[in-house]
Protein backbone atom coordinates (compact mmCIF):
# COMPACT_ATOMS: atom_id res chain seq x y z
CA UNK A 1 0.00 0.00 0.00
CA UNK A 2 0.83 3.66 -0.89
CA UNK A 3 2.26 4.86 2.15
CA UNK A 4 4.38 7.91 3.66
CA UNK A 5 7.44 7.73 6.47
CA UNK A 6 7.24 9.57 9.29
CA UNK A 7 10.30 9.46 11.51
CA UNK A 8 10.92 5.65 10.45
CA UNK A 9 6.90 5.07 11.01
CA UNK A 10 5.25 3.87 7.71
CA UNK A 11 1.96 6.11 7.86
CA UNK A 12 -0.65 3.87 5.32
CA UNK A 13 -2.44 6.38 2.82
CA UNK A 14 -6.07 5.45 4.00
CA UNK A 15 -8.53 6.59 5.77
CA UNK A 16 -10.85 4.87 8.94
CA UNK A 17 -14.41 4.43 8.38
CA UNK A 18 -16.84 5.89 10.92
CA UNK A 19 -20.72 5.63 11.50
CA UNK A 20 -23.03 7.95 12.99
CA UNK A 21 -24.45 6.86 16.30
CA UNK A 22 -26.64 7.97 18.81
CA UNK A 23 -24.83 8.81 21.74
CA UNK A 24 -25.00 10.15 25.67
CA UNK A 25 -23.21 10.75 28.31
CA UNK A 26 -23.65 10.80 32.94
CA UNK A 27 -21.76 12.23 35.42
CA UNK A 28 -21.58 9.39 38.31
CA UNK A 29 -20.32 10.50 41.80
CA UNK A 30 -19.55 8.82 44.78
CA UNK A 31 -17.97 9.55 48.13
CA UNK A 32 -14.61 8.53 47.02
CA UNK A 33 -12.54 7.90 43.64
CA UNK A 34 -12.41 4.57 44.19
CA UNK A 35 -16.60 4.12 44.37
CA UNK A 36 -16.66 6.49 41.53
CA UNK A 37 -14.72 4.17 39.28
CA UNK A 38 -16.08 1.21 40.51
CA UNK A 39 -19.73 2.27 39.68
CA UNK A 40 -17.89 3.37 36.14
CA UNK A 41 -16.18 0.52 35.50
CA UNK A 42 -19.33 -1.86 36.17
CA UNK A 43 -21.63 -0.18 34.52
CA UNK A 44 -19.33 0.30 31.26
CA UNK A 45 -17.99 -3.40 31.65
CA UNK A 46 -19.01 -5.93 28.35
CA UNK A 47 -19.96 -2.79 26.20
CA UNK A 48 -17.47 -2.92 23.94
CA UNK A 49 -19.14 -3.62 20.55
CA UNK A 50 -23.24 -2.78 19.37
CA UNK A 51 -23.16 -5.59 17.77
CA UNK A 52 -22.10 -8.27 20.78
CA UNK A 53 -23.61 -5.79 23.75
CA UNK A 54 -25.92 -3.80 22.52
CA UNK A 55 -24.05 -0.43 23.23
CA UNK A 56 -20.39 0.78 22.85
CA UNK A 57 -19.70 2.57 26.16
CA UNK A 58 -16.74 3.68 28.64
CA UNK A 59 -14.92 6.51 31.01
CA UNK A 60 -14.50 9.78 29.64
CA UNK A 61 -12.48 11.79 32.05
CA UNK A 62 -12.31 11.98 36.07
CA UNK A 63 -13.98 15.31 37.33
CA UNK A 64 -13.17 16.50 40.63
CA UNK A 65 -15.09 17.85 43.00
CA UNK A 66 -15.62 21.15 41.50
CA UNK A 67 -16.94 20.23 38.37
CA UNK A 68 -19.75 18.11 39.88
CA UNK A 69 -23.41 18.74 40.83
CA UNK A 70 -22.65 17.35 44.49
CA UNK A 71 -18.96 18.60 44.71
CA UNK A 72 -17.99 14.67 44.81
CA UNK A 73 -15.15 12.91 43.18
CA UNK A 74 -16.87 11.92 39.76
CA UNK A 75 -16.10 10.19 36.38
CA UNK A 76 -17.92 11.11 33.34
CA UNK A 77 -19.20 7.81 31.10
CA UNK A 78 -20.10 8.39 27.69
CA UNK A 79 -22.62 5.33 25.82
CA UNK A 80 -23.14 5.36 22.34
CA UNK A 81 -25.96 2.84 20.44
CA UNK A 82 -27.03 2.84 16.72
CA UNK A 83 -30.51 4.11 17.84
CA UNK A 84 -32.00 5.79 20.08
CA UNK A 85 -34.74 3.09 21.66
CA UNK A 86 -31.33 0.73 22.32
CA UNK A 87 -29.70 3.56 24.25
CA UNK A 88 -32.44 4.40 26.15
CA UNK A 89 -32.48 0.84 27.00
CA UNK A 90 -28.87 0.30 27.79
CA UNK A 91 -28.97 3.25 29.70
CA UNK A 92 -32.09 2.26 31.95
CA UNK A 93 -30.21 -1.28 32.18
CA UNK A 94 -26.81 -0.38 32.74
CA UNK A 95 -27.83 2.59 35.35
CA UNK A 96 -30.34 0.83 37.09
CA UNK A 97 -28.01 -2.78 37.72
CA UNK A 98 -24.75 -1.34 38.09
CA UNK A 99 -25.03 2.42 39.35
CA UNK A 100 -27.82 2.40 41.82
CA UNK A 101 -26.52 -0.85 43.35
CA UNK A 102 -23.04 0.73 43.79
CA UNK A 103 -22.58 2.21 47.40
CA UNK A 104 -22.62 5.96 47.70
CA UNK A 105 -23.41 6.78 44.20
CA UNK A 106 -25.40 9.17 42.53
CA UNK A 107 -25.81 10.24 38.66
CA UNK A 108 -26.51 13.13 36.74
CA UNK A 109 -26.68 14.27 33.29
CA UNK A 110 -23.34 14.49 31.49
CA UNK A 111 -25.05 15.80 28.04
CA UNK A 112 -27.03 19.21 27.81
CA UNK A 113 -29.29 19.83 24.21
CA UNK A 114 -32.81 19.77 23.62
CA UNK A 115 -33.08 16.06 23.01
CA UNK A 116 -33.54 14.06 26.64
CA UNK A 117 -33.06 10.64 27.38
CA UNK A 118 -34.76 9.20 30.14
CA UNK A 119 -32.66 8.44 33.65
CA UNK A 120 -33.58 9.33 36.85
CA UNK A 121 -37.62 9.08 35.08
CA UNK A 122 -36.96 5.70 34.66
CA UNK A 123 -35.64 4.36 37.88
CA UNK A 124 -37.66 6.27 40.18
CA UNK A 125 -40.13 3.06 40.22
CA UNK A 126 -37.73 1.36 42.28
CA UNK A 127 -38.81 3.55 44.83
CA UNK A 128 -41.71 2.02 45.45
CA UNK A 129 -43.72 5.37 45.92
CA UNK A 130 -40.75 6.31 48.36
CA UNK A 131 -39.37 8.48 45.63
CA UNK A 132 -39.08 11.61 46.19
CA UNK A 133 -38.84 14.57 43.49
CA UNK A 134 -36.39 17.63 43.72
CA UNK A 135 -36.52 20.45 41.19
CA UNK A 136 -33.34 23.02 41.80
CA UNK A 137 -32.75 25.47 39.11
CA UNK A 138 -33.58 24.04 35.86
CA UNK A 139 -33.01 20.49 37.01
CA UNK A 140 -34.52 17.87 38.09
CA UNK A 141 -33.54 15.05 40.61
CA UNK A 142 -35.12 11.98 41.88
CA UNK A 143 -34.02 10.80 45.48
CA UNK A 144 -34.60 6.90 45.45
CA UNK A 145 -34.60 5.32 49.39
CA UNK A 146 -31.76 2.60 49.36
CA UNK A 147 -30.42 0.53 52.27
CA UNK A 148 -27.46 2.91 52.44
CA UNK A 149 -29.21 6.58 52.24
CA UNK A 150 -30.43 7.93 49.40
CA UNK A 151 -29.57 7.21 45.44
CA UNK A 152 -29.68 10.73 43.71
CA UNK A 153 -30.58 10.66 40.02
CA UNK A 154 -31.03 13.30 37.52
CA UNK A 155 -34.72 12.83 35.86
CA UNK A 156 -32.87 13.13 32.37
CA UNK A 157 -29.92 13.34 30.41
CA UNK A 158 -28.87 14.53 26.83
CA UNK A 159 -28.76 13.08 23.75
CA UNK A 160 -27.12 14.00 20.57
CA UNK A 161 -27.51 12.20 17.16
CA UNK A 162 -24.22 13.45 15.94
CA UNK A 163 -22.03 11.20 17.96
CA UNK A 164 -19.46 9.14 16.08
CA UNK A 165 -18.04 5.70 16.13
CA UNK A 166 -16.11 3.48 14.49
CA UNK A 167 -12.75 5.96 14.53
CA UNK A 168 -9.69 3.65 14.42
CA UNK A 169 -5.72 3.01 14.17
CA UNK A 170 -4.57 -0.06 12.84
CA UNK A 171 -0.85 -0.50 14.51
CA UNK A 172 1.58 -2.64 13.17
CA UNK A 173 5.13 -3.93 15.32
CA UNK A 174 7.79 -6.13 14.48
CA UNK A 175 6.94 -8.20 17.73
CA UNK A 176 3.99 -8.87 20.21
CA UNK A 177 5.71 -5.90 23.16
CA UNK A 178 6.37 -3.50 20.76
CA UNK A 179 3.51 -3.45 19.16
CA UNK A 180 1.29 -3.43 22.57
CA UNK A 181 3.75 -0.33 23.71
CA UNK A 182 2.65 1.82 20.51
CA UNK A 183 -1.05 0.64 21.18
CA UNK A 184 -0.41 1.56 24.86
CA UNK A 185 1.37 5.08 24.02
CA UNK A 186 -1.60 5.64 21.61
CA UNK A 187 -4.50 5.19 24.23
CA UNK A 188 -2.61 7.21 26.84
CA UNK A 189 -2.26 10.21 24.70
CA UNK A 190 -6.27 9.51 23.40
CA UNK A 191 -7.33 9.33 27.28
CA UNK A 192 -6.42 13.00 27.34
CA UNK A 193 -9.00 14.00 24.51
CA UNK A 194 -12.30 14.60 26.16
CA UNK A 195 -15.58 13.76 24.44
CA UNK A 196 -14.16 10.32 23.32
CA UNK A 197 -14.59 6.73 24.46
CA UNK A 198 -12.25 3.37 23.54
CA UNK A 199 -14.55 0.85 24.40
CA UNK A 200 -12.78 -1.85 23.94
CA UNK A 201 -10.26 -3.81 26.99
CA UNK A 202 -7.81 -1.32 28.14
CA UNK A 203 -8.57 1.18 24.46
CA UNK A 204 -6.98 -2.01 22.27
CA UNK A 205 -8.57 -4.36 20.53
CA UNK A 206 -6.34 -7.33 19.35
CA UNK A 207 -9.49 -9.27 17.53
CA UNK A 208 -10.23 -6.98 14.39
CA UNK A 209 -13.14 -8.31 12.49
CA UNK A 210 -14.18 -8.37 8.98
CA UNK A 211 -17.68 -8.46 7.98
CA UNK A 212 -18.68 -11.98 7.33
CA UNK A 213 -17.52 -15.56 7.82
CA UNK A 214 -17.40 -18.67 6.01
CA UNK A 215 -20.17 -20.29 7.98
CA UNK A 216 -23.64 -19.04 7.60
CA UNK A 217 -24.65 -18.20 11.31
CA UNK A 218 -21.51 -15.73 11.85
CA UNK A 219 -22.07 -12.36 11.22
CA UNK A 220 -18.51 -10.87 11.39
CA UNK A 221 -15.22 -12.96 11.30
CA UNK A 222 -11.79 -12.59 12.41
CA UNK A 223 -9.33 -9.69 9.70
CA UNK A 224 -7.38 -12.84 8.39
CA UNK A 225 -5.93 -10.32 6.49
CA UNK A 226 -3.86 -8.82 9.43
CA UNK A 227 -3.32 -12.24 11.08
CA UNK A 228 0.07 -12.41 11.12
CA UNK A 229 0.46 -16.67 11.75
CA UNK A 230 -1.48 -17.26 8.62
CA UNK A 231 -0.15 -14.54 6.81
CA UNK A 232 1.73 -16.93 4.10
CA UNK A 233 -2.06 -18.55 3.60
CA UNK A 234 -4.33 -15.63 2.76
CA UNK A 235 -4.02 -12.39 1.36
CA UNK A 236 -2.42 -10.58 3.69
CA UNK A 237 -2.30 -6.68 4.25
CA UNK A 238 1.15 -7.17 6.42
CA UNK A 239 4.42 -6.80 5.16
CA UNK A 240 7.63 -9.20 6.07
CA UNK A 241 8.56 -7.11 9.33
CA UNK A 242 5.06 -7.18 10.94
CA UNK A 243 4.90 -9.68 13.50
CA UNK A 244 1.60 -8.56 15.72
CA UNK A 245 -1.25 -5.97 14.47
CA UNK A 246 -3.06 -4.22 17.42
CA UNK A 247 -6.65 -2.05 17.30
CA UNK A 248 -7.82 1.00 18.92
CA UNK A 249 -11.40 2.06 18.17
CA UNK A 250 -12.67 5.65 18.78
CA UNK A 251 -16.31 6.37 19.61
CA UNK A 252 -17.01 9.95 20.20
CA UNK A 253 -19.57 12.95 20.94
CA UNK A 254 -18.50 14.90 17.68
CA UNK A 255 -16.21 14.19 14.26
CA UNK A 256 -13.87 16.75 15.38
CA UNK A 257 -13.78 14.79 18.83
CA UNK A 258 -12.87 11.49 17.00
CA UNK A 259 -10.29 13.18 14.63
CA UNK A 260 -8.59 14.66 17.45
CA UNK A 261 -8.27 11.55 19.28
CA UNK A 262 -6.78 9.79 16.40
CA UNK A 263 -4.14 12.65 15.37
CA UNK A 264 -2.99 12.54 19.29
CA UNK A 265 -2.61 8.60 19.16
CA UNK A 266 -1.09 8.66 15.77
CA UNK A 267 1.16 11.31 17.21
CA UNK A 268 1.90 9.28 20.08
CA UNK A 269 2.85 6.39 18.20
CA UNK A 270 5.52 8.07 15.79
CA UNK A 271 7.01 9.40 19.17
CA UNK A 272 7.92 6.13 20.67
CA UNK A 273 9.24 5.39 17.05
CA UNK A 274 10.23 2.33 14.96
CA UNK A 275 12.85 0.47 17.60
CA UNK A 276 10.61 0.20 20.76
CA UNK A 277 7.00 0.62 18.93
CA UNK A 278 5.13 0.32 15.48
CA UNK A 279 6.62 -0.06 12.17
CA UNK A 280 3.38 0.64 10.76
CA UNK A 281 -0.02 2.66 11.10
CA UNK A 282 -2.52 2.02 9.03
CA UNK A 283 -6.64 2.30 9.82
CA UNK A 284 -10.11 -0.21 8.84
CA UNK A 285 -12.69 0.90 6.37
CA UNK A 286 -15.45 -0.63 4.30
CA UNK A 287 -13.89 1.12 1.12
CA UNK A 288 -15.66 4.22 1.96
CA UNK A 289 -19.43 3.31 0.71
CA UNK A 290 -20.92 2.77 4.22
CA UNK A 291 -19.24 5.27 6.63
CA UNK A 292 -20.07 9.02 6.35
CA UNK A 293 -17.00 9.82 8.69
CA UNK A 294 -13.92 9.65 6.70
CA UNK A 295 -10.82 10.00 8.60
CA UNK A 296 -7.66 10.22 6.14
CA UNK A 297 -4.27 9.23 7.87
CA UNK A 298 -2.38 11.95 5.99
CA UNK A 299 -4.44 14.59 7.29
CA UNK A 300 -3.85 13.74 10.84
CA UNK A 301 -0.05 13.50 10.24
CA UNK A 302 2.14 14.96 13.23
CA UNK B 1 -30.10 51.83 28.77
CA UNK B 2 -31.15 53.66 31.93
CA UNK B 3 -33.49 52.77 34.44
CA UNK B 4 -37.45 54.26 34.43
CA UNK B 5 -37.91 55.70 37.86
CA UNK B 6 -40.94 56.44 39.77
CA UNK B 7 -39.98 58.95 42.94
CA UNK B 8 -42.84 58.57 45.45
CA UNK B 9 -43.50 62.53 46.50
CA UNK B 10 -45.68 61.63 49.48
CA UNK B 11 -47.33 59.03 51.34
CA UNK B 12 -50.79 57.98 49.19
CA UNK B 13 -54.12 58.75 50.80
CA UNK B 14 -55.47 55.57 49.99
CA UNK B 15 -53.77 52.13 49.41
CA UNK B 16 -52.76 51.75 45.68
CA UNK B 17 -52.56 49.17 43.02
CA UNK B 18 -49.59 48.82 41.04
CA UNK B 19 -50.51 45.79 39.22
CA UNK B 20 -50.14 47.73 35.86
CA UNK B 21 -46.66 49.14 36.64
CA UNK B 22 -44.64 45.88 35.60
CA UNK B 23 -42.15 45.98 32.44
CA UNK B 24 -44.13 44.08 30.56
CA UNK B 25 -46.98 46.42 30.43
CA UNK B 26 -44.69 49.49 30.76
CA UNK B 27 -43.04 48.18 26.88
CA UNK B 28 -43.34 51.09 24.76
CA UNK B 29 -45.62 53.72 26.65
CA UNK B 30 -44.46 57.15 26.63
CA UNK B 31 -44.14 59.11 29.80
CA UNK B 32 -47.63 60.56 29.23
CA UNK B 33 -49.24 57.38 29.29
CA UNK B 34 -47.41 56.13 32.07
CA UNK B 35 -48.58 58.96 34.18
CA UNK B 36 -52.40 58.32 32.95
CA UNK B 37 -51.89 54.94 34.29
CA UNK B 38 -54.61 54.26 37.29
CA UNK B 39 -53.72 53.11 40.61
CA UNK B 40 -56.81 53.59 42.46
CA UNK B 41 -58.09 51.16 45.29
CA UNK B 42 -60.98 53.53 46.20
CA UNK B 43 -63.56 55.85 43.98
CA UNK B 44 -61.19 58.87 44.10
CA UNK B 45 -58.94 58.43 40.95
CA UNK B 46 -55.46 58.67 41.10
CA UNK B 47 -52.69 58.04 38.64
CA UNK B 48 -49.31 57.29 38.46
CA UNK B 49 -48.38 60.91 37.49
CA UNK B 50 -50.69 61.98 40.24
CA UNK B 51 -48.18 59.73 42.67
CA UNK B 52 -45.19 58.81 41.36
CA UNK B 53 -42.41 61.47 39.48
CA UNK B 54 -41.57 60.03 36.60
CA UNK B 55 -37.94 59.70 35.11
CA UNK B 56 -38.02 58.17 31.98
CA UNK B 57 -35.76 55.11 30.89
CA UNK B 58 -35.78 51.69 30.01
CA UNK B 59 -38.83 49.88 31.01
CA UNK B 60 -37.86 46.40 31.62
CA UNK B 61 -35.23 48.26 34.27
CA UNK B 62 -37.73 49.77 36.79
CA UNK B 63 -37.13 51.69 39.71
CA UNK B 64 -39.35 52.87 42.33
CA UNK B 65 -38.03 55.17 45.22
CA UNK B 66 -39.29 56.38 48.23
CA UNK B 67 -41.77 53.66 48.58
CA UNK B 68 -44.22 53.13 51.22
CA UNK B 69 -46.35 50.47 52.59
CA UNK B 70 -49.77 51.52 51.19
CA UNK B 71 -48.31 50.50 47.40
CA UNK B 72 -49.69 47.09 46.80
CA UNK B 73 -49.69 44.51 44.01
CA UNK B 74 -45.86 45.52 42.92
CA UNK B 75 -44.74 43.56 40.42
CA UNK B 76 -47.61 41.59 40.02
CA UNK B 77 -47.62 38.65 37.31
CA UNK B 78 -44.42 40.35 35.98
CA UNK B 79 -42.86 37.68 33.16
CA UNK B 80 -39.46 39.16 32.50
CA UNK B 81 -37.30 42.43 33.14
CA UNK B 82 -36.49 43.77 36.85
CA UNK B 83 -37.82 45.94 39.20
CA UNK B 84 -36.09 47.36 42.15
CA UNK B 85 -38.65 49.11 44.75
CA UNK B 86 -36.44 51.12 47.58
CA UNK B 87 -38.56 51.01 50.57
CA UNK B 88 -41.09 48.82 52.01
CA UNK B 89 -44.51 47.43 50.44
CA UNK B 90 -47.43 46.23 51.16
CA UNK B 91 -49.34 43.22 50.49
CA UNK B 92 -49.34 40.56 47.44
CA UNK B 93 -46.12 42.07 45.95
CA UNK B 94 -44.76 39.56 43.06
CA UNK B 95 -47.91 37.49 43.17
CA UNK B 96 -47.99 35.61 40.20
CA UNK B 97 -44.98 36.67 39.07
CA UNK B 98 -43.20 33.95 36.49
CA UNK B 99 -39.98 35.62 35.42
CA UNK B 100 -37.58 38.19 35.94
CA UNK B 101 -36.07 39.89 39.31
CA UNK B 102 -38.04 41.73 42.10
CA UNK B 103 -36.10 43.32 44.22
CA UNK B 104 -37.58 45.20 47.71
CA UNK B 105 -35.16 46.69 49.48
CA UNK B 106 -37.04 47.18 52.88
CA UNK B 107 -39.95 45.12 54.12
CA UNK B 108 -43.12 43.72 52.67
CA UNK B 109 -46.68 43.33 53.60
CA UNK B 110 -48.39 39.54 53.59
CA UNK B 111 -48.77 37.30 50.31
CA UNK B 112 -45.42 38.74 48.84
CA UNK B 113 -44.76 35.83 45.95
CA UNK B 114 -48.26 34.67 46.31
CA UNK B 115 -48.66 31.80 43.48
CA UNK B 116 -45.56 33.06 42.03
CA UNK B 117 -44.53 30.70 39.03
CA UNK B 118 -41.03 31.75 38.23
CA UNK B 119 -38.09 34.13 38.21
CA UNK B 120 -36.51 35.92 41.18
CA UNK B 121 -37.52 37.97 43.93
CA UNK B 122 -35.72 39.40 46.86
CA UNK B 123 -37.18 40.68 50.02
CA UNK B 124 -33.71 42.62 52.18
CA UNK B 125 -36.05 43.22 55.54
CA UNK B 126 -39.10 41.05 56.86
CA UNK B 127 -41.99 39.73 55.10
CA UNK B 128 -45.41 39.48 56.52
CA UNK B 129 -47.94 36.65 56.90
CA UNK B 130 -48.54 33.90 54.19
CA UNK B 131 -44.98 34.51 52.11
CA UNK B 132 -45.61 32.63 48.68
CA UNK B 133 -49.35 31.56 49.83
CA UNK B 134 -52.84 30.80 47.98
CA UNK B 135 -55.59 33.83 48.02
CA UNK B 136 -59.08 32.07 49.33
CA UNK B 137 -60.18 29.91 46.92
CA UNK B 138 -57.03 28.97 45.57
CA UNK B 139 -55.60 25.41 45.23
CA UNK B 140 -51.67 26.13 45.68
CA UNK B 141 -49.64 28.93 46.45
CA UNK B 142 -45.88 29.38 45.72
CA UNK B 143 -45.11 27.31 41.83
CA UNK B 144 -42.19 28.17 40.80
CA UNK B 145 -39.30 30.53 41.09
CA UNK B 146 -36.81 31.08 44.08
CA UNK B 147 -37.80 33.69 46.86
CA UNK B 148 -34.94 35.24 49.22
CA UNK B 149 -35.96 37.05 52.04
CA UNK B 150 -32.97 38.75 54.21
CA UNK B 151 -35.09 39.35 57.22
CA UNK B 152 -37.73 37.45 59.39
CA UNK B 153 -41.20 35.85 57.60
CA UNK B 154 -44.26 36.27 59.62
CA UNK B 155 -46.46 32.80 59.91
CA UNK B 156 -47.79 30.17 57.42
CA UNK B 157 -44.86 31.12 55.05
CA UNK B 158 -45.03 28.68 52.25
CA UNK B 159 -48.39 27.77 52.79
CA UNK B 160 -49.57 25.42 49.63
CA UNK B 161 -46.69 25.69 48.43
CA UNK B 162 -46.45 23.49 45.10
CA UNK B 163 -42.86 23.89 43.69
CA UNK B 164 -39.86 26.43 44.30
CA UNK B 165 -37.44 26.77 46.44
CA UNK B 166 -37.99 29.59 49.37
CA UNK B 167 -35.16 30.44 51.46
CA UNK B 168 -35.35 32.71 55.12
CA UNK B 169 -32.10 34.06 56.88
CA UNK B 170 -34.07 35.52 59.77
CA UNK B 171 -36.74 33.66 61.69
CA UNK B 172 -39.90 32.16 60.49
CA UNK B 173 -43.62 32.64 62.30
CA UNK B 174 -45.97 29.69 62.95
CA UNK B 175 -47.15 26.86 61.13
CA UNK B 176 -44.26 27.53 58.65
CA UNK B 177 -44.61 25.46 55.57
CA UNK B 178 -48.34 24.51 56.88
CA UNK B 179 -50.37 22.49 53.76
CA UNK B 180 -47.07 22.44 51.68
CA UNK B 181 -47.81 20.20 48.44
CA UNK B 182 -44.01 19.77 47.24
CA UNK B 183 -40.96 22.36 46.66
CA UNK B 184 -38.27 23.46 49.14
CA UNK B 185 -38.83 25.69 52.35
CA UNK B 186 -35.22 26.67 54.23
CA UNK B 187 -35.09 28.51 57.48
CA UNK B 188 -32.08 29.81 58.71
CA UNK B 189 -33.08 31.27 62.35
CA UNK B 190 -35.57 29.36 64.28
CA UNK B 191 -39.48 28.81 63.58
CA UNK B 192 -42.65 29.50 65.75
CA UNK B 193 -44.59 26.50 66.63
CA UNK B 194 -45.66 24.07 64.34
CA UNK B 195 -43.90 23.89 60.86
CA UNK B 196 -45.06 21.35 58.33
CA UNK B 197 -48.43 21.60 59.68
CA UNK B 198 -50.28 19.23 57.47
CA UNK B 199 -47.79 19.00 54.60
CA UNK B 200 -48.23 16.29 51.74
CA UNK B 201 -44.84 16.20 50.10
CA UNK B 202 -41.72 18.79 50.29
CA UNK B 203 -38.70 19.76 52.07
CA UNK B 204 -38.59 22.06 54.78
CA UNK B 205 -34.86 22.42 56.23
CA UNK B 206 -35.13 24.21 59.77
CA UNK B 207 -31.12 25.47 60.66
CA UNK B 208 -31.94 25.89 63.73
CA UNK B 209 -34.66 23.62 65.73
CA UNK B 210 -38.24 24.96 65.53
CA UNK B 211 -40.18 25.52 68.85
CA UNK B 212 -42.68 23.23 69.05
CA UNK B 213 -42.67 20.20 66.26
CA UNK B 214 -45.71 18.19 65.87
CA UNK B 215 -46.14 14.89 67.25
CA UNK B 216 -47.23 13.58 63.91
CA UNK B 217 -43.49 14.29 62.57
CA UNK B 218 -41.62 10.48 62.52
CA UNK B 219 -37.75 10.69 63.68
CA UNK B 220 -36.14 8.82 60.62
CA UNK B 221 -32.66 9.38 61.97
CA UNK B 222 -29.48 11.53 61.00
CA UNK B 223 -28.30 11.59 57.77
CA UNK B 224 -25.58 13.47 55.35
CA UNK B 225 -27.41 13.05 52.23
CA UNK B 226 -26.54 13.95 48.51
CA UNK B 227 -29.47 15.81 48.07
CA UNK B 228 -28.33 18.52 50.43
CA UNK B 229 -25.43 19.07 48.69
CA UNK B 230 -27.18 19.91 45.73
CA UNK B 231 -29.75 21.84 47.36
CA UNK B 232 -26.65 23.69 49.38
CA UNK B 233 -24.82 24.56 45.83
CA UNK B 234 -28.58 25.89 44.39
CA UNK B 235 -28.37 28.13 47.49
CA UNK B 236 -24.95 29.36 47.68
CA UNK B 237 -26.03 31.58 44.66
CA UNK B 238 -28.94 33.34 46.85
CA UNK B 239 -26.87 33.22 49.98
CA UNK B 240 -23.48 31.78 51.04
CA UNK B 241 -25.10 31.75 55.17
CA UNK B 242 -27.30 29.84 54.61
CA UNK B 243 -25.80 27.36 52.14
CA UNK B 244 -23.22 26.86 54.85
CA UNK B 245 -25.83 25.67 57.53
CA UNK B 246 -27.11 22.78 54.76
CA UNK B 247 -23.45 20.93 54.84
CA UNK B 248 -23.16 18.08 57.22
CA UNK B 249 -25.32 15.73 59.24
CA UNK B 250 -28.89 16.14 59.88
CA UNK B 251 -31.96 14.97 61.27
CA UNK B 252 -35.03 13.74 59.07
CA UNK B 253 -38.54 14.35 60.20
CA UNK B 254 -41.13 12.74 57.84
CA UNK B 255 -44.73 13.93 57.97
CA UNK B 256 -47.06 15.17 58.14
CA UNK B 257 -48.39 11.42 59.32
CA UNK B 258 -51.67 13.25 59.44
CA UNK B 259 -51.86 13.73 56.04
CA UNK B 260 -50.36 11.95 53.29
CA UNK B 261 -46.75 12.09 55.11
CA UNK B 262 -44.27 12.20 51.97
CA UNK B 263 -42.83 15.80 53.53
CA UNK B 264 -39.97 15.99 55.65
CA UNK B 265 -37.95 18.30 58.10
CA UNK B 266 -34.50 18.56 58.41
CA UNK B 267 -33.47 20.30 61.61
CA UNK B 268 -29.98 19.69 63.43
CA UNK B 269 -29.23 16.54 65.04
CA UNK B 270 -29.57 17.11 68.80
Amino acid sequence: MRHVTVKGVRVDDTFAEAFGMRATALIITADSAQWAYQAATTMTGFGTSVIGCGCETGIDRELTPKETPDSRFGVRVLLFAVSTSELQKQLQGRVGQCVLTSPGSACYAGLAGEERLKLGNALRFFGDGWQVSKRLGGRRYWRIPVMDGEFVCEATTGLTKNGVGGGNLLIMGRSVASTLAAAEAAVKAINAVPDVIMPFPGGIVRSGSKVGSKYKTVRASTNDAYCPTIRGAVDSMLDPDIGSVLEIVIDGLTAAAVELAMRVGLAAIVRLGPKQGAVRVSAGNYGGKLGPHHFHLKDLLP
Amino acid sequence: MKALVLTLRQRPDQRLDLSPVVPHLLAGKTVTEIEHIALQTTRQRVTVGDVFRVQMGDGQNLRIDGACERLDRIGHAMTAGEILVEGDVGSQAGRLMSGGRLTINGSTGPWAASGMTGGTMEITAATGDRLGGPLAGEMAGMRGGVVIVRGNAGDRAGDRMRRGTIIVEGQAGSHTGSRMIAGTLVVRRGTGPLPGYLMRRGTIVLCETADVLLPTFVDCGVHDLVAMRLLADFVTAYSRQVAARLHGSLRRLAGDMAVLGKGEIFCPPS
